[in-house]
Order: structure tokens, then C-alpha cells, then sequence
């Protein structure tokens, strides 16, 4: 990682209303983020993303911890002085400004240059693809419109730190794709800072350089999208990240000559000593019990040694989800063939050691992932 | 699109006509009385047709009543212009203490917040009948009594719980999120409340500001026991009409036209934001 441009240390939240419990959003949040770094924050709703981009913002207070920008403690400051700048998932345009205006508004309150000023506006809604637009009233675009202008409002102003809650949610699929690959290119070009928030993983892949996924108010991991896929830290992370979610299933461990892992009611994956490297028989340790995960591209289809009863088969055009009852649970399996079975055939299917994934059963946290213990 | 029948649209306009009758005739009548003579007003059958005359104008402007017994002085113009400066000032007092309160109330939660927004809004619940003698005997200790400033007091009674629970609303529904723009711009709190959060609000401030004004003018309990003569408005002067010799209609009519065309004309003004304001909240989602 570069610089340390944004440090979030031992941040917690809690919102204390009258009459109600109290409700813990964020708990003992630690985060470092590098100058020019991308980050996302992903979660399902009420896992604390939005009140972590809020504290940071300054328009939440944190209950401990701190936060630094740019060498600067920021948590006590008003968000005037943060040198933070934020586009919001509600849009919030000044209804009795167009939306040029709402895009100059922040520059000429800078008292930047006219021609500065206008140059910038237009780039901005070039970027977005709003020019059409630019002397319209926010009464009068869509929402998802006025999301982008929004959005161009937000990067047009200079700032240390970038905040985009949910930028992209209200747009169409195309313009997202097409959206995506321009943001993505200016926070590079100009090396701004930005944490976004979005639940949406293919956005998070396509823009992120590191990717916190927070449940509960808790971060779980935080790292790049690939070492999320292939080595995530826990079952919520393996199970959150990826379409479709990996496969876990709760198994009895045997390691002897053979490592055996008995799915309950259900077929057993059993490794040589020559699969599976001695570190990771180490990691398994005395285990007697573990849940299994193995993603849905990795299993592999039409030989082996497993089989089980298809419940469903979808072409999507590209791809082949198979749905198959393993033990009473789907297991989904991921072709790039099309794959003819159909629903009630048996089909034979295999998992490879480099694609297993062994999760304590009782905490979640990785024990090993494919060839390499998860601690290495 | 629905079609209406003539017969539908005859009947409609017959039912307009006659909620129209209904709530303008009272007006139209007692504008008719303030150009006739109580003999006239008096006269039965009652006829819509007589000598017009501005005399009763002309007796509250100079300030003389005459009645078949003599002539009284009334302070008519004095009670109108009491009007004016009480209800006026009470207003302003109301909306720059209530709308920067109504702002606090709606967007900081802040220990016994509602409890004491409720309490100001209880002061509408008692009868002003309840809280006179106490607040006559506190008056008078403090020397407020008959003093203009202890009338402006006392009507924020009126004004400030109307205004304060109206914006109120009103700053509800405008998104936070807009105003923590303007605050991540670059600007401060007082800055995103006068520029950003007053602005949007305005149409229901009018609204709020435009109902305090005419529950204040309307006000008659607290300055008749509160103030003498000098310092009465338009409403408890006009008891002033009440003679020895009997009641004098058409003056009385002309106060009323008086009293009321500030008022009417304020409304008229105001119409506009008056109904954007009062029907805003309603349409919002």
C-alpha cells in the first residue's frame, strides 16, 4: 500500500435513542487506506457501511476512536474542515439550483476562476453523461439523473478523501458498465482517494482496489477482490462474496492415511497425503468436525468420484448453474458447456483438494484454503 | 377522462353558486351596512338598495361618534394601528425565536426535546381564560401591565407554538442529506440553516407566519384585560360601537371593513404560499 492517506483506528458506533436499546453499528473498526487507493465497503443493508462513510463524512459522531485524513485528526472537526467530499444515495441536489449549478456550486464557493469553473462543470457532466441536461431543475430529471449529477457534484470538487454511498444504484445496467469504466479511469488518472458503498460485488470488483466487507458492524476482511474470492477470512465472507455463493456444507473430518470429509447424510471427500500438504493436515489438526466450502466454478462436472440428484439446470447464455441435492442442500455447480442434464438425472461431480476450502465449524474463521493453510 | 352530462355540469354550478352565497353574503351584506345609516340598517324589510355614505368612515377616522345622545370620541384608528404594531411585532418576535426552534427540534435529538416541544404546544390547549388572573397578577408586579411589550409578550402564546410546530414539519421533510452537502462544501452550520435550510422551508414560514399573524389580530381575551383603552387593538375597540343609545351598526360594519382588509390583504398577497405551504407536507412522500 502507498502513503496512509486515511486511518480509521478503534472507531466504534453506537446510536443511543430514548426509550429503545441501544444499537452497536460499528464495532472496534480498523482500516487503513492508501493515497489514490479505490476502496469499497460491502455488505448487506444495516451492516454498518453507511455509518462508517458518515463518520468519516462527519455527519455522525464516533462514540471512541479516531479517524486521520491526511495526516490530520479529523473525528472532532465539522465536516466544513474534513477536506472530505460525498455524493449521496438520496442524490440531495439543491432543489432551487439546475444542475449545472448544483455541479459549480462547491467551486464557486471556492472562489475558483469562471472559466475554471465552467471547464470543470462540463467534464464532469460529460463523465456522467448528463450535458443534455445541465440547465434543468432537479424536479424535473429522473432519479437516475439526478444520481449522476450527484455524482459529478461530488468529484468535481478537489478533496482528499472521495465518499460515493451506493453512486451507482439507481442506474440502468448499461450505463452502469459504461459508468463504472469512466469512474474508474478518473479516480486512477488524477489519483483520488475514495472509499464507496455499494452491495453490489460486480461494481466492487470492477472499481475497488481493496474491498472491506462488514456484517454485524464488524469489518470481516479487507483485501483485493481476488484474495476475497480464493482465500476469504471466514464463512460469511466465502459465503458473501462470489455469484452464486460458495457451496459449505458441515462434515466430520477422518485424517489418517487418507484426509475424508463426511458431508452429514451425504457423500464423502476424501484426499491422499499427496493432495493435501502436510501444513494443511497440520491446520485441520485434531479437528473432528468443519464446514466444508468448495465455489460453485470449482466443482467439477460429468466424472468423479460423488454423485448427486440435479434439481434444476439454467443456461444463462454463457453459463450452465446446475442446482444439485447434496444431503438436502443445493449444491451449485458452474459450466462454462452447456450441460444437458436435466432435473432428477443423476450426475457424477468432483471437488478438487486445490479448491477446498475448510472453515472452523465453530467460529467460522478459515483453517486452510485449496494447497495453503488460510494463517499462511 | 371523465365526461359530465349538462345536466351534471348545471347542477354543479347551481351547488357552487350556493356554497359561493353562503360564505360571501355575510361579507357582502356587512360592506353594504358600512356605507348606510343605522336607520337604514335598521330598516324592515331589509332592502339592498339605499343613499350611499361614507359617514361612518368619516366618524372612525376623525375619531368622533355622534348618537342621538351626543357625541363620544373613539380610538378607532389608534385600536387599528394597535393592530398592526402588535400583531406585527409578535410575528417577528415568534418566527425569530420559533423557526430557528422548529430547526432544532427537527433535526437534533436532544434530551427532553419532544417534552418541552409538547409543553410549548400545550399553551394552545388552555383556555386563555385559564392563564389571565395569573398572568394579570404577574403583570402587574412586573409592570407590564398596559404596555405594548407586555401584550407582544403574552401573544407569543399565540404565535410562537403555531410557528414552531408548522416549520417544524417542514424542515422534516427536507432531506438532512441535502444540508450535509452544502456542510461538506465548506460551509458551517449557521450557513446550511440560513442558505440552504430557511430557503426550502420558506413557503411553509410564510404559511406558519401568515396563520400567527391573523390568530394574533383575530386575539381579543388578553388585550381586553391586559391593556386599557390606549393600547386595545381593533378587536376589543370595537366594543367601543356598544353605546348608551343603542348599537351602531354601521359603524361597526365600517370597523369591520377596516379591521379586516389588512388581513384580507395580507392573505391575497400571501395566497400563493399560503396554500404551497399548508398543502406541501400533505403531497410530499
Amino acid at each position: 500500500m502507498s502513503q496512509v492517506a486515511l486511518s480509521i483506528q478503534g472507531v466504534d458506533k453506537i446510536y443511543r435513542r430514548r426509550g429503545r436499546p441501544p444499537v452497536h453499528a460499528v464495532r472496534t473498526l480498523d482500516m487503513q487506506v492508501g493515497s489514490g487507493e479505490i476502496v469499497a465497503l460491502l455488505g448487506s443493508s444495516g451492516c454498518g457501511k453507511t455509518s462508517t462513510l458518515r463518520m468519516i463524512a462527519g455527519f455522525e459522531d464516533v462514540t471512541s476512536g479516531s479517524i486521520t485524513l491526511a495526516g490530520r485528526r479529523i473525528d472532532r472537526l465539522e465536516p466544513a474542515s474534513r477536506g472530505v467530499t460525498m455524493a449521496f444515495e438520496g442524490y440531495s441536489l439543491y432543489p432551487p439550483l439546475t444542475v449545472r449549478d448544483n455541479i459549480a456550486f462547491a467551486l464557486k464557493s471556492a472562489r475558483l476562476p469562471a472559466r475554471e469553473v465552467d471547464k470543470t462543470v462540463e467534464d464532469m457532466a460529460r463523465l456522467v453523461d448528463i450535458e443534455p441536461i445541465l440547465d434543468r431543475y432537479p424536479s424535473s430529471i429522473s432519479g437516475g439523473q439526478q444520481q449522476r449529477a450527484s455524482l459529478a457534484r461530488a468529484l468535481a470538487r478537489r478533496a482528499d478523501l472521495y465518499l460515493l454511498d451506493e453512486p451507482m444504484g439507481q442506474l440502468e445496467p448499461q450505463l452502469r458498465a459504461i459508468l463504472r469504466g469512466r469512474l474508474k479511469n478518473l479516480l486512477v488518472e488524477r489519483g483520488m482517494t475514495s472509499i464507496f458503498v455499494t452491495h453490489d460485488q460486480t461494481e466492487a470488483n470492477a472499481l475497488a482496489d481493496r474491498i472491506a466487507v462488514m456484517e454485524g458492524g464488524i469489518l470481516q476482511q479487507f483485501a483485493d477482490p481476488k484474495t476475497l474470492r480464493e482465500r476469504p477470512a471466514n464463512l460469511f465472507v466465502a459465503t458473501f462474496v462470489g455469484e452464486p455463493p460458495m457451496n459449505v456444507f458441515a462434515a466430520t473430518v477422518a485424517v489418517g492415511d487418507r484426509v475424508s470429509f463426511a458431508v452429514d447424510d451425504g457423500p464423502v471427500f476424501s484426499f491422499s497425503s499427496n493432495e493435501l500438504p502436510l501444513d494443511v493436515r497440520d491446520a485441520i489438526g485434531g479437528r473432528k468436525r468443519a464446514t466444508i466450502g468448495v465455489r460453485p466454478h470449482a466443482v467439477r462436472l460429468g466424472a468423479g468420484p460423488n454423485e448427486a440428484r440435479v434439481v434444476s439446470n439454467q443456461w444463462l447464455g454463457d453459463q450452465s448453474h446446475l442446482a444439485m441435492d447434496v444431503a438436502g442442500k443445493l449444491m451449485v455447480a458452474v459450466s462454462h458447456a452447456r450441460i444437458a442434464a436435466r432435473s432428477g438425472d443423476l450426475v457424477a461431480f468432483r471437488v478438487g483438494a486445490a479448491d477446498l476450502h475448510i472453515f472452523d465449524s465453530d467460529t467460522g474463521a478459515a483453517v486452510s484454503h485449496g494447497l495453503a493453510p488460510a494463517c499462511g | 377522462m371523465e365526461h359530465t352530462s349538462g345536466l351534471e355540469r348545471a347542477l354543479r354550478g347551481v351547488a357552487l353558486a350556493l356554497i359561493v352565497v353562503f360564505f360571501l353574503f355575510p361579507i357582502l351584506w356587512i360592506f353594504l351596512m358600512s356605507f348606510q345609516t343605522n336607520e337604514e340598517i335598521l330598516r324592515i324589510p331589509p332592502s339592498p338598495f339605499f343613499t350611499p355614505t361614507l359617514g361612518n368612515y368619516a366618524a372612525l377616522i376623525s375619531g368622533k361618534l355622534t348618537t342621538v345622545s351626543g357625541t363620544l370620541d373613539i380610538a378607532f384608528m389608534r385600536n387599528l394601528w394597535n393592530s398592526v404594531l402588535l400583531s406585527t411585532a409578535s410575528v417577528a418576535i415568534a418566527l425569530v425565536l420559533g423557526v430557528p426552534a422548529a430547526y432544532a427540534f427537527a433535526r437534533f435529538k436532544f434530551r427532553l426535546g419532544e417534552d418541552i416541544a409538547f409543553t410549548l404546544l400545550s399553551f394552545r390547549f388552555a383556555p386563555p381564560l385559564l392563564v389571565l388572573l395569573p398572568l394579570s397578577l404577574y403583570f402587574q408586579q412586573l409592570g407590564l401591565t398596559d404596555t405594548y411589550a407586555g401584550l407582544i409578550w403574552v401573544y407569543q402564546l399565540i404565535a410562537l407554538p403555531l410557528i414552531l410546530w408548522i416549520v417544524r414539519g417542514y424542515f422534516e421533510d427536507i432531506s438532512p442529506d441535502i444540508e450535509h452537502a452544502y456542510r461538506v462544501a465548506g460551509h458551517s452550520w449557521w450557513s446550511t440553516f440560513t442558505r440552504i435550510a430557511v430557503p426550502l422551508a420558506g413557503p411553509g414560514i410564510a404559511a406558519a407566519g401568515l396563520l400567527a399573524f391573523i390568530f394574533c389580530w383575530n386575539n381579543f381575551v388578553f388585550a381586553l384585560i391586559l391593556a386599557s383603552a390606549d393600547k386595545q387593538p381593533v378587536t376589543v375597540g370595537a366594543l367601543a360601537f356598544v353605546t348608551a343609545s343603542g348599537i351602531q351598526y354601521g359603524q361597526i360594519a365600517a370597523a369591520i371593513v377596516l379591521s379586516v382588509t389588512p388581513t384580507l390583504a395580507l392573505a391575497l398577497y400571501a395566497q400563493r404560499y399560503l396554500v404551497e405551504g399548508l398543502s406541501l407536507g400533505a403531497v410530499k412522500g
